[in-house]
């Protein structure tokens, strides 16, 4: 078969790598070859702007069956109430249009449709939008910096991050504090245009953050997603990327650090709509601490008319501790043969106390030895961000995780 | 002169039902310079003996004393133990994800030296140890033994032991598993480190093949946790004629 001819050799890596999967912890990973897709048939209900639309989940559906509802904070069965919980500042450098609009704006909501039930509750309970437009043809050579800081309360946000043709443009968005937020992000990407954009989940102990980002790539458009989550009780985050021409290319990087007691969920979902795409995921995650659960979901559709398709997706974690769970579910479905390529690799690593006592045998005292391991396992990934800034603040965060526990 | 005193150790390891003794009490003194070869049928206690020495937390000292020129081993943990000059080159090395070859080798030269080399002369000290070992260059960029096939993983040690350049060296096995082109690679590496003089050499084994390449000053049976007998090289060649039997049959019976 065609399909099968053009997936890597590496396409189904044995499962773990680097010693035993910790207990408790599923790598699971398929490739799918099929006449109508599955990713949209096993969520609970279609995409929908409007919350009614989606049943309140009781925990077993195939998109909640690893998320805490009982931590959402009502997010997920309507209780949630909104009361201003946040203050989002936006600074921009010249040449950038910062709005905000009502829920009638046409670009709102244009980048794609909420795909499960605190996605259209964001949608459904927001009031104001935020909207950062960067002019056609403008190259910004200064980041948009959106600081969205909890104080305390619950949110419904909506942002929409809207690109020219041929604009150039990086955009960090920073969330602090404590606060529980439902959100959608919109990222219109023009024809042509290139932009990253780095969302960095720093947020307090005890903060809830469920979020799906949009992108709808233009013609032969370039999309960096870069997700850094480290903060919150619950994070759960949903980046999705659709093409709206040919020719586009979108990464998805991301790195976790899941301490004691966190839950942190992505979920990534490329769909494949337009012919000659690419796209490249990796996320890699370390774990600590008992009932640090980290969940990857990785969902890649190439659409019959997306021939010349190029796709890869990854997913590493490492245990650095016992009692640490991972979820990590790859999932590839191609529905032409005539692809350049496709592949998917999932494998969960524990370090243990062989290798704490090699490394120690060799000189390296205890703390160093961890720190080793775990920058050598993040190393390949930071690189791939391209931003300095944003590199050194999280190996320095890193470093924070490392000695909480050391 | 570096000298490593062992006296009447015992060492358990836990079991079901309870700590089971392994190390019944061994004395054994190895000086700089010199060449021990330990010896003994599966079982009696020799890989306990090296990573008891190197400070596993899997075993628990029970009795009797370790020292290092009159400094307590014991009482140090297993990265003061190294930067004391104990090195073990291990039967089984672990695989370190994440971490390359050439950080892992620089981070462990800094650690043991107590400051970085410098990188020039260390870029060049490394790669000319790797050729002497026949190890490709590709891989320091490796992760830690991962995906290494077994001869390489005891290339790698060696490798480790000739940057280190320890006081003492205890070479666990490191003859099982290979052939004989990489035995001898192997032996090339540790006779480098001998003929420096500088360490004592504690090499553990079951076979007395590695022993025509590297020549032992001397041989000490090991059974039942204990050394039952010492002597010169001679003694190997009784070994290879006529095996392990006698020390194990004496055993059961006493």
């Amino acid at each position: 078969m065609a399909e099968a001819r053009n997936a890597p050799e590496d396409a189904e890596k044995a499962p773990t790598q680097g010693g035993t999967t910790p207990a408790g912890s599923t790598t699971t990973g398929a490739i799918a070859v099929a006449a109508e897709s599955t990713v949209a048939t096993r969520m609970s209900a279609p995409p929908s702007y409007d919350v009614g639309d989606f049943p309140v989940p009781h925990g077993r559906e195939e998109e909640w069956r690893f998320t805490p509802l009982e931590r959402l904070r009502g997010l997920h069965d309507g209780t949630a109430v909104a009361d201003g919980g946040i203050r989002v500042d936006v600074v921009a450098p010249d040449g950038v249009t910062q709005e905000t609009v009502g829920r009638d704006d046409p670009r709102v909501g244009k980048a794609g449709v909420p795909a499960d039930r605190i996605a259209a509750q964001a949608y459904s309970s927001f009031e104001k939008a935020s909207v950062v437009s960067v002019p056609k043809e403008t190259v910004l050579t200064e980041p948009v910096r959106v600081a969205v800081h909890g104080q305390g309360g619950t949110a419904f946000a909506h942002l929409v991050v809207e690109l020219g043709a041929f604009a150039e443009a990086v955009v960090v968005l920073d969330h602090t504090g404590d606060a529980v937020v439902a959100a959608n992000v919109d990222f219109l990407v023009g024809d042509g245009a290139k932009l990253t954009v780095v969302s960095v989940q720093d947020w307090d102990d005890k903060a809830v953050h469920v979020a799906q980002h949009n992108a709808r790539l233009g013609r032969d458009a370039s999309f960096k997603s870069v997700v850094v989550t480290f903060g919150g009780d619950v994070v759960r985050l949903h980046p999705r990327v659709e093409y709206a021409g040919p020719g586009g290319e979108a990464e998805l990087f991301g790195l976790y650090f899941t301490d004691q007691g966190q839950h942190q969920e992505h979920r990534l979902f490329v769909d494949h709509t337009a012919p000659h795409c690419k796209s490249d995921v990796a996320y890699k995650g370390a774990l600590q601490g008992d009932a640090a659960h980290a969940v990857w979901i990785g969902d890649v559709l190439i659409r019959a008319a997306a021939e010349g398709t190029d796709t890869y997706e990854m997913n590493r974690n490492l245990v650095l501790t016992d009692g640490a769970r991972v979820d990590s579910v790859p999932n590839l479905e191609i529905e032409t043969g005539e692809i350049a390529g496709a592949g998917h690799a999932s494998a969960t690593g524990r370090f243990d106390d062989e290798q704490l006592f090699y490394l120690m045998a060799r000189g390296i005292p205890e703390s160093e030895a961890r720190r080793l391991v775990v920058r050598g396992f993040f190393a390949e990934l930071v690189q791939k961000i391209g931003l300095p800034d944003v590199e050194e603040r999280l190996l320095a965060k890193i470093e924070t995780e490392l000695e909480a526990t050391v | 002169m570096a000298t490593l005193e062992i006296n009447d150790l015992h060492v358990t390891v836990d079991a079901e039902g309870g700590p089971r003794e392994i190390l019944k009490g061994v004395d054994l003194t190895v000086k700089q310079g010199e060449t021990h070869a330990i010896m003994g049928p599966n079982g009696s206690g020799k890989s306990t003996l090296a990573y008891s020495l190197a400070g596993h937390p899997k075993y628990t000292i029970t009795g009797g004393t370790v020292t290092l020129d009159g400094e307590d081993v014991l009482a140090m943990t297993v990265d003061e133990r190294a930067r004391a000059g104990v090195f073990l080159a291990m039967q089984y090395p672990v695989e370190v994800p994440g971490v390359s070859v050439s950080n892992f080798l620089r981070t462990s030269a800094t650690a043991i030296r107590g400051e970085a080399p410098k990188l020039r002369t260390w870029v060049k000290e490394v790669k000319e140890t790797m050729e002497n070992l026949q190890i490709d260059p590709a891989f320091a960029e490796r992760n830690v033994n991962e995906g290494f096939s077994g001869g390489e993983k005891k290339r790698h040690e060696i490798l480790q032991l000739e940057l280190l350049k320890p006081r003492i060296a205890i070479l666990d096995e490191t003859d099982s598993g290979l052939d004989v082109d990489a035995l001898r690679i192997v032996s090339e590496g540790v006779n480098r480190v001998r003929e420096t003089g500088t360490v004592g050499t504690l090499l553990i084994t079951h076979y007395t093949r590695i022993l025509r390449y590297i020549k032992p000053d001397f041989v000490h049976v090991f059974a039942q946790g204990r050394i039952a007998e010492s002597g010169g090289a001679e003694l190997a060649d009784k070994l290879e004629n006529e095996g392990y039997e006698a020390y194990v049959k004496g055993g059961a019976t006493a």
